[in-house]
C-alpha cells in the first residue's frame, strides 16, 4: 500500500488537512489497504461533497475511493444495477440513464442536489433529493453492499445478510468499514425530460399549502426562500414542483461541470451586498408580474442547478462558508421556521441559498439515517467568523428545542449533545462501528466504537 | 428488404489495463465497439471486462499474454486479430517508466526498460502489420496506433533510457507509416506528456501540464478517428516539445531536465 501526504479539504473550504492518502485502484487493493497493519485510523472518502468533517480524517489515513470505478452488472429489464463504490451518480446517468424511443427509462431512484456524488457516499450519508416524500432516501433502493472490515472481514451486507451492519453502514458516515461495491434499483420512469413549474409565494403559511397540494401528485417538491424578507413578507420564496413528463426523451447532463469557477474569485461574493442583490434578484426570477411558470425539458436545471460550474464553493473565497440543514418533526414545523427565518432576518447575515421542503413518511433504513417525516431548511452562510458561529448555533438550539435534528454532511458545528439528542439510535449503531475507523465529525460529536465488538 | 446491417467496429488493446488504455476502451465501448483486451492481469482485465459491456460494448474478449515474452508476440497477435473476426484498430498501450539511476547502476534493469518499452512494441506491431496488410488486401484498411511519448523527443540526463526505447519506437513507427502508406493503413504515433496514471503515481503532481487519462483518451479516438500520423496530447505538448529540441545543447547541458 502506498500512501501520500496529500491535502484534502472540506466542500465548505473550512477545514484543510493533511493526511496520508492512498488511492486504491482495484477493490482488492482497497480491501487490503484496509486491513494493512498500520496504527493510525482510516477512513473512506469519495468525491468530498460534504460540507463539512464527515469525510476527513486529518492525521490518520484517507482511502480515496474516486478509483473504484468499474459498472459490474446492470440488467435492463429489471433496473438493477450493481458498481464498484466509486462510480459517481454522473456516470450512472451518463451510462445507464439513456432514453428508449419512446422517452421512457431507467432513472436513478434518488438523487442530491449534486451528480458528483459517488455511490459509496450516497450511502454513507444515507443521501435524499427533492422526491424524499415519496421515494425516501437513497438508502432505500439499495440492495446489498460488500464491506470490508479492518478485521479482515469482507462481509455482504443485506436486508437478510449481516442484517444489522447493513442498516448501520446505510447513513453509517463511513465509520463501520470500506463499501467496494454495491448493488441499487434504478427506477424506471415514464419519460426521462421533466415537466417542472415554479410558483411565487408571499408567506410561510403559503409554503405549507403549496407543499400539501403539491406532494402527491409531484415527484420532486422543494421551496428557495428569500431569507432576507422580514415582517409581512417573512418567509416568502419560489416553489418549484416537477415530475417525469410521459414520452418525453431528454438526453444525459455532461459528465463534468461546463464551467469552472477560477482558484481566485474575481471580485468578493461574499458580502452582504452580494447576497442582497442574489436574493432579490432570485426572488424576481419569474419576472415581476408572473407569479407561475411551466416547462418542460431536461432535468440537469431542476436537479442540478449548482453543477453547472465546477468549485463554484471557491466563490466565497479563502474563509470559506458553513452550511447548515435541520429538519423538525411535523408538529413544531412551521412555528420553528417562522423562528429561523426571524433569527437570520434579524442577525442580517443572509444565506445566498435557503431551501425549504416537506419529508415524508417512506422510512429510511439507516440507523442514523437524517430523514425524518417534518420540514428541513438548507442553509448557507459565508464564514464571518464568531458572528457567523453565533447564529449557527442559535438555529441549533431552535432546532433541538423543535425535537429535530441536523444534517451531518452539511454541519460544522454541532455539540456531541445535540447529536446524541437528535439520533436516538446512536448507541446502538456505536456497536457497529469498525475500532479502526475515525472522522474528523466522529470526534467531534465523541461518536466512537463501544467497547466489547 | 432488410437494410445490411452494418459491420461491427472492432479494436485489440494490448496493455488493457493501463490507466490511459481503460479510459480509451470506454470511449470505444459507449461507441459501440467490440473489444479485445490483452494484458497479463487476468483479475483486473475481467473487472474492465465487466464495466465496459455495461458501458455498451456488444462484446468483449479477454485474453492474457505477457508482453515481455517475445517469441510469443506473433501468436499473441493472430490470436488478437482472430478473437472477434478481423480487427479495424490495434492499439498498443503498455510500457513501464523505469528509474533512470537504476538502470545506470544495473545493465539488467535497462535491457528491461529497453525490451518493454521498444523491442517488444516494434516486434508486435511487425506482427500486426503483417495481418493488417492481409486485412486490407480483402478490403478491411485498418489502423495501428502505439503510444510512445515526448520523452521521445529529445535525450534527456533525467531518462534517457525510457526516452531512447521511446525514440526508437517512434522512428519505428514513422518508418512504418512510410511502409504502409500504400496499403492505406494508418499508423499513429501517439505522445502523450504528463498524464496522472499508475505509472506517474509516485511524482508529485498538479498543475497545467498534468493531464487526466479521460482527456488524453479523448484525443487518442480522435486521432484514430482521423487517421492522423503523430499526436501530442494534450495539443500544447507540440509546441513545447518543438521548443525543447530547438534548444541548442550549449543551453540544455547547463539544466537538470
Ligand atoms: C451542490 C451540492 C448539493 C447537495 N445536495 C444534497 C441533497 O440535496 N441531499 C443530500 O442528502 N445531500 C446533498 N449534498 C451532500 C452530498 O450529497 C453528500 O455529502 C454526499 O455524501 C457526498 O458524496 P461524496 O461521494 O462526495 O462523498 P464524501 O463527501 O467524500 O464522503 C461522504 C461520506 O461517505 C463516506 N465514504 C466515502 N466513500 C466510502 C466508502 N467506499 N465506504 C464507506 N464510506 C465511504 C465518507 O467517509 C463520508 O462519511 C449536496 C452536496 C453538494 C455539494
Ligand atoms: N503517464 C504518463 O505520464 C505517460 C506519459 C507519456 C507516455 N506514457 C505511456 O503511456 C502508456 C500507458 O501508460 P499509463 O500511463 O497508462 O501507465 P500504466 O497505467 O502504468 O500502464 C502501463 C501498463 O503496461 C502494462 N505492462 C507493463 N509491462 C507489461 C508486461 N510485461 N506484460 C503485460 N503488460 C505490461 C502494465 O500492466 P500491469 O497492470 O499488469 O502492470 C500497465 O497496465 C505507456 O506506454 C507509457 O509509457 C505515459
Amino acid at each position: 500500500m502506498t500512501t501520500r501526504h496529500s491535502n484534502y479539504t472540506s466542500w465548505g473550504r473550512i477545514l484543510h488537512a493533511p493526511h496520508h492518502a492512498s488511492r486504491p485502484a482495484s477493490t482488492e487493493t482497497a480491501a487490503s489497504s484496509v486491513t494493512a497493519p498500520t496504527e493510525a485510523t482510516m477512513l473512506g472518502h469519495g468525491l468530498g461533497r460534504s460540507y463539512g468533517d464527515v469525510a476527513l480524517n486529518p492525521g490518520g489515513r484517507l482511502i480515496d475511493c474516486r478509483s473504484l470505478d468499474r459498472f459490474i452488472a446492470f440488467d435492463r429489464a429489471t433496473g438493477v444495477l450493481t458498481c464498484e463504490a466509486g462510480v459517481t451518480l454522473a456516470d450512472i446517468l451518463a451510462v445507464i440513464c439513456k432514453p428508449d424511443p419512446d422517452g421512457s427509462g431507467w432513472m436513478l431512484p434518488v438523487t442530491p442536489g449534486s451528480r458528483f456524488v459517488t455511490v459509496a457516499g450516497a450511502i454513507a450519508n444515507d443521501v435524499h433529493g427533492k422526491n424524499h416524500h415519496l421515494h425516501g432516501t437513497f438508502g432505500r433502493h439499495v440492495r446489498e453492499f460488500d464491506l470490508v472490515r479492518s478485521d479482515g472481514a469482507r462481509l455482504v451486507c443485506s436486508p437478510t445478510e449481516n442484517a444489522e451492519l447493513f442498516h448501520a453502514t446505510i447513513g453509517g458516515l463511513g465509520l463501520t468499514g470500506l463499501i467496494l461495491r454495491a448493488t441499487i434499483q434504478l427506477r424506471r420512469v415514464p419519460g426521462l425530460a421533466v415537466e417542472a413549474e415554479d410558483i411565487r409565494f408571499d408567506t410561510l403559511g403559503d409554503f405549507f399549502r403549496l407543499a400539501g397540494e403539491s406532494d402527491a401528485t409531484w415527484e420532486y417538491t422543494a421551496a428557495w426562500i428569500d431569507c432576507l424578507a422580514g415582517g409581512k413578507s417573512l418567509g416568502r420564496g419560489i416553489f418549484s414542483r416537477a415530475r417525469p413528463a410521459p414520452g418525453i426523451a431528454a438526453a444525459p447532463p455532461p459528465r463534468a461541470p461546463r464551467l469552472s469557477f477560477p482558484i481566485k474569485p474575481p471580485m468578493p461574493l461574499t458580502n452582504t451586498h452580494t447576497v442582497r442583490a442574489f436574493n432579490a434578484l432570485y426572488w424576481r426570477k419569474l419576472g415581476i408580474a408572473t407569479t407561475h411558470t411551466r416547462s418542460v425539458g431536461p432535468y440537469e436545471k431542476v436537479f442540478y442547478p449548482l453543477d453547472a460550474i465546477g468549485h463554484w464553493n471557491r466563490a466565497y473565497g479563502p474563509a470559506g462558508f458553513y452550511q447548515f440543514q435541520n429538519v423538525v418533526p411535523l408538529a413544531h414545523a412551521e412555528a420553528a421556521m417562522r423562528e429561523m427565518l426571524q433569527v437570520i432576518t434579524a442577525s442580517g447575515q443572509g444565506s445566498m441559498l435557503s431551501v425549504l421542503k416537506m419529508f415524508g413518511d417512506p422510512l429510511s433504513p439507516g440507523l442514523m439515517s437524517f430523514p425524518m417525516p417534518g420540514a428541513t431548511l438548507a442553509l448557507d452562510f459565508p464564514n464571518r467568523g464568531q458572528p457567523t458561529l453565533g447564529l449557527l448555533s442559535r438555529l441549533e438550539a431552535i432546532t433541538v428545542a423543535a425535537g429535530g435534528r441536523l444534517y451531518p454532511a452539511k454541519d460544522g458545528v454541532m455539540t456531541a449533545a445535540t447529536f446524541r439528542q437528535g439520533y436516538p439510535e446512536i448507541d446502538r449503531f456505536a456497536r457497529s462501528i469498525d475500532p479502526r475507523f475515525a472522522s474528523s465529525f466522529a470526534r467531534r460529536v465523541d461518536l466512537r466504537a463501544a467497547s466489547g465488538i | 428488404m432488410q437494410a445490411p446491417s452494418p459491420a461491427r467496429k472492432t479494436i485489440a488493446i494490448f496493455g488493457a489495463t493501463s490507466d490511459i488504455a481503460v479510459a480509451v476502451a470506454r470511449l470505444y465501448a459507449e461507441a459501440k465497439w467490440s473489444i479485445v483486451l490483452i494484458g497479463r492481469n487476468e483479475a483486473a482485465l475481467a473487472g474492465t471486462r465487466a464495466d465496459l459491456l455495461v458501458r455498451g460494448a456488444p462484446e468483449v474478449v479477454v485474453q492474457t499474454a505477457d508482453f515481455v515474452n517475445l517469441p510469443a508476440l506473433g501468436q499473441v497477435a493472430d490470436t488478437a486479430c482472430d478473437a472477434l473476426g478481423g480487427l479495424d484498430v490495434a492499439f498498443l498501450a503498455y510500457g513501464t517508466l523505469p528509474d533512470q539511476a537504476a538502470c545506470e547502476a544495473d545493465a539488467a534493469l535497462a535491457e528491461a526498460a529497453l525490451v518493454i518499452n521498444f523491442t517488444s512494441p516494434v516486434l508486435l506491431l511487425g506482427e500486426l502489420a503483417r495481418r493488417f496488410t492481409s486485412q486490407a488486401a480483402a478490403g478491411r484498411i485498418g489502423t495501428l496506433a502505439a503510444i510512445s511519448s515526448v520523452a521521445g523527443d529529445r535525450g534527456r540526463m533525467s531518462n534517457h533510457i525510457y526516452g531512447a526505447a521511446k525514440g526508437g519506437l517512434q522512428r519505428y513507427l514513422q518508418g512504418l507509416r512510410h511502409r504502409l502508406h500504400a496499403t492505406g493503413i494508418a499508423v499513429i504515433d501517439i505522445r502523450p506528456g504528463f498524464v496522472s496514471t499508475k505509472m506517474t503515481a509516485h511524482v508529485k503532481q498538479g498543475g497545467p501540464l498534468w493531464a487526466t487519462p479521460d482527456q488524453v483518451a479523448k484525443d487518442i479516438t480522435n486521432a484514430i478517428a482521423v487517421r492522423g500520423g503523430v499526436l501530442y496530447t494534450p495539443w500544447f505538448w507540440r509546441g513545447v516539445m518543438l521548443i525543447i529540441r530547438a534548444v541548442p545543447s550549449f543551453v540544455f547541458h547547463r539544466t537538470k531536465l
